[in-house]
């Protein structure tokens, strides 16, 4: 039994992302839920220490916005987003409000200009990212699964990268898997799988190639049992991770009980 | 320009190939992941009848896959029943005796109060085309009076030029509806005999206008009782295909306004059942997944109770579709009945007894310039 609470330890070892600790590496989103007791209910049973809270969202007007009132806990970390931009500038008025209305300086930059397809702009999401991180911002960029931009985006200092496994609320999965894994290898910050988890097991292969974390929203909130759903996710993103750390054999698709080509060699 | 693509058609060949629709096409579109435009035809098709539940089903499935359990609410806020044109279905029509009334800006901060208090924060201002008394000087005074009270202004008034959409966009004005009622065009002429609105091809052109003038979300539709809706709502469907192609960076929402009984006026020519305007919706949503659908209360209780789990993702609610209706003068003559009377309080509660959230803001405006 000693081994297995140690097992589980090092399965739950910390993420750190800008100096701060993370045991939990579900991260997840707020929107789309039925209503907000739902949405409080799932997010603790996942085990969640960062939520994205879409900024468009919250009321501006100096009451307290009744979704913060169910986000009010002590692990629970807000991370606001910018959803709703189509660009740099817009993004980053965005972020002095946000980092105002909740007193937070981390932030998800989130420029889609495409509102059918919510493609994230790596043009204006780079120009963005280098002023709000000059502008004490930790930045937390959504952006396509591309290696180049990644890199681009750790040299202008943001604290992390999430990329993302398909578009938005289309619970396709790690379409972009080969370039992820390209991501993952060259990365020296935190890479977060963000955007078209839709099933526990695309979390778990996720963090099993050596994501540091995942984001998901839709596939929680739309769930039949969103709680429910929340432990799965939260049991697979930690199964996922376990594996990474136990290193994963590799996979074979030829067998190895001969060697008819070099056999000659022995 | 839309016209262009607009004259390779024909009104009367799109509809015999909508009729012509099989169970063998309505099928395949059903299996597709991607619908393309005969896949719509013939989800609008008399052969899609009997695939209704079906179609409901995935239309409620990838709805909530995009929109979540929410549903946005909004209220329309009349500022004036002024109008030079004679439409025949229009409570509003010049040729109608009424009284006219345009809100000044001392009323308007008076329906707002009311609708704040009923916790809106989208309205959608709607008026006649009186180009003297609400052309956009009034529009751009009456924007710049609202927007500090509400998160999203969106208007439904007279088409306007690029530059006057401009103007408007300056002061925050985020979405324009504009319907074009019928894509007939030699029929849309009897039921708009006369004023600027019996020009149907400035009409038509009004979306690439609002497109350059860079509005975040154009609401379309044609008003359901002119003509074969399942042809008309075709080339709704072909006008938002190439307005997403051109303008990639807007918004578009899709309305379903059925004809009702107002004082005066012409009766539907064609009459469309629930079944079949549930099948149109769907049809939408199956065709494009990222499209708003908005139901107002022109359709009654029953149907806007159960339309929500069937792809709408947009109502307005306790409507007045009187100018000064929520608080001014409550008892003047409305544009058209509305259907479902009941109260904003009321309709959310409906809301949440389905297991959805009601939304009152999903819009921050993020630009230095203009908010001050």
């Amino acid at each position: 039994m000693d081994s297995l609470n140690q097992y589980n330890k090092d399965s739950a070892d910390a993420l750190i992302v800008a100096g701060k600790a993370f045991s939990s590496r579900l991260f997840t989103g707020t929107g789309k839920f039925g209503n907000h007791h739902t949405m409080e209910a799932a997010l603790l049973a996942s085990g969640t220490e960062l939520v994205t809270v879409a900024l468009k969202r919250v009321s501006m007007d100096g009451e307290e916005d009744d979704i913060l009132q169910h986000l009010h806990h002590g692990h629970i970390n807000l991370l606001p987003n910018t959803s709703g931009v189509r660009n740099a500038e817009e993004a980053i008025f965005a972020a002095h409000l946000a980092r105002e209305a909740l007193q937070t300086n981390w932030l998800k930059l989130e420029i889609h200009p495409d509102p059918k397809y919510l493609m994230p702009d790596p043009i204006e999401t780079l120009k963005a990212a280098e002023k709000l991180v000059k502008d004490g911002f930790i930045v937390l960029p959504y952006i396509h699964a591309d290696p180049v931009l990644c890199k681009r985006l750790e040299e202008v200092g943001v604290a992390a990268v999430m990329p993302l496994g398909a578009p938005i609320g289309s619970n396709m999965g790690l379409k972009t898997m080969e370039f992820l894994q390209i991501i993952i290898e060259q990365s020296n910050v935190p890479v977060i799988v963000d955007a078209g988890i839709g099933a526990p097991s695309h979390a778990a292969a996720a963090m099993e190639i050596g994501a540091h974390a995942v984001l998901v929203n839709t596939a929680i909130a739309v769930a039949g049992d969103p709680v429910r759903m929340a432990i799965a996710f939260k049991m697979a993103v930690e199964a996922g991770r376990m594996a990474y750390n136990a290193k994963l054999g590799t996979v074979k698709s030829y067998a190895e009980s001969s060697s008819p080509l070099t056999e000659f060699l022995n | 320009m839309f016209i262009n693509e607009f004259e390779g058609y024909d009104w009367d060949e799109v509809q015999s190939s909508i009729y012509a629709k099989t169970a063998a096409d309505v099928e395949r579109a059903l299996n597709k992941s991607k619908r393309d435009l005969e896949d719509f035809k013939a989800l609008i098709s008399p052969a899609a009848a009997p695939y209704l539940e079906q179609m409901a089903q995935i239309s409620h499935r990838i709805t909530q896959k995009r929109f979540g359990k929410t549903v946005q609410l909004y209220a329309p806020l009349y500022l004036s029943n002024e109008c030079q044109n004679i439409c025949t279905y229009c409570g509003f029509s010049y040729d109608n005796k009424l009284r006219r009334k345009t809100l000044s800006g001392v009323e308007m901060l008076q329906e707002a109060a009311y609708l704040k208090e009923q916790g809106f924060e989208h309205v959608l201002l709607v008026t006649g085309e009186a180009t003297k008394t609400v052309g956009v000087d009034y529009l751009r005074d009456a924007i710049r009076l609202l927007r500090p009270h509400f998160a999203n202004i969106s208007i439904e008034v007279q088409p306007l030029d690029e530059e006057e959409y401009k103007i408007l966009a300056a002061e925050g004005l985020y979405a324009v509806l504009v319907y074009q009622e019928t894509y007939h065009k030699d029929n849309y002429k009897t039921y708009h005999p006369k004023g600027k609105k019996s020009n149907f091809d400035y009409r038509l052109a009004t979306p690439d206008r609002l497109g350059g003038a860079g509005i975040h979300k154009i609401g379309l539709g044609v008003l359901i009782g002119l003509e074969d809706w399942r042809a008309d709502n075709f080339f709704t469907a072909l006008h938002v295909g190439y307005l997403e192609r051109k303008f990639w960076q807007t918004r578009y929402s899709i309305s379903f306004p059925r004809l009702r009984p107002a004082t005066g006026l012409i009766e539907p020519k064609v009459v469309i059942s629930d079944k079949e305007l549930v099948q149109l919706i769907c049809a939408w949503r199956i065709f494009n997944e990222e499209i708003e659908l908005s139901i107002s209360t022109r359709e009654n209780e029953v149907f806007r109770n159960h339309v929500i789990k069937l792809g709408a993702t947009t109502m307005s609610a306790g409507s007045k579709t009187n100018p000064g209706g929520y608080a001014v003068e409550p008892e003047s003559l409305e544009q058209f009945e509305i259907d479902d009377s009941r109260s904003v309080a009321e309709v959310k509660q409906m809301i949440e007894g389905n297991g959805y959230k009601a939304v009152w803001k999903d819009w921050e405006q993020f630009t230095m310039t203009e908010k001050v």
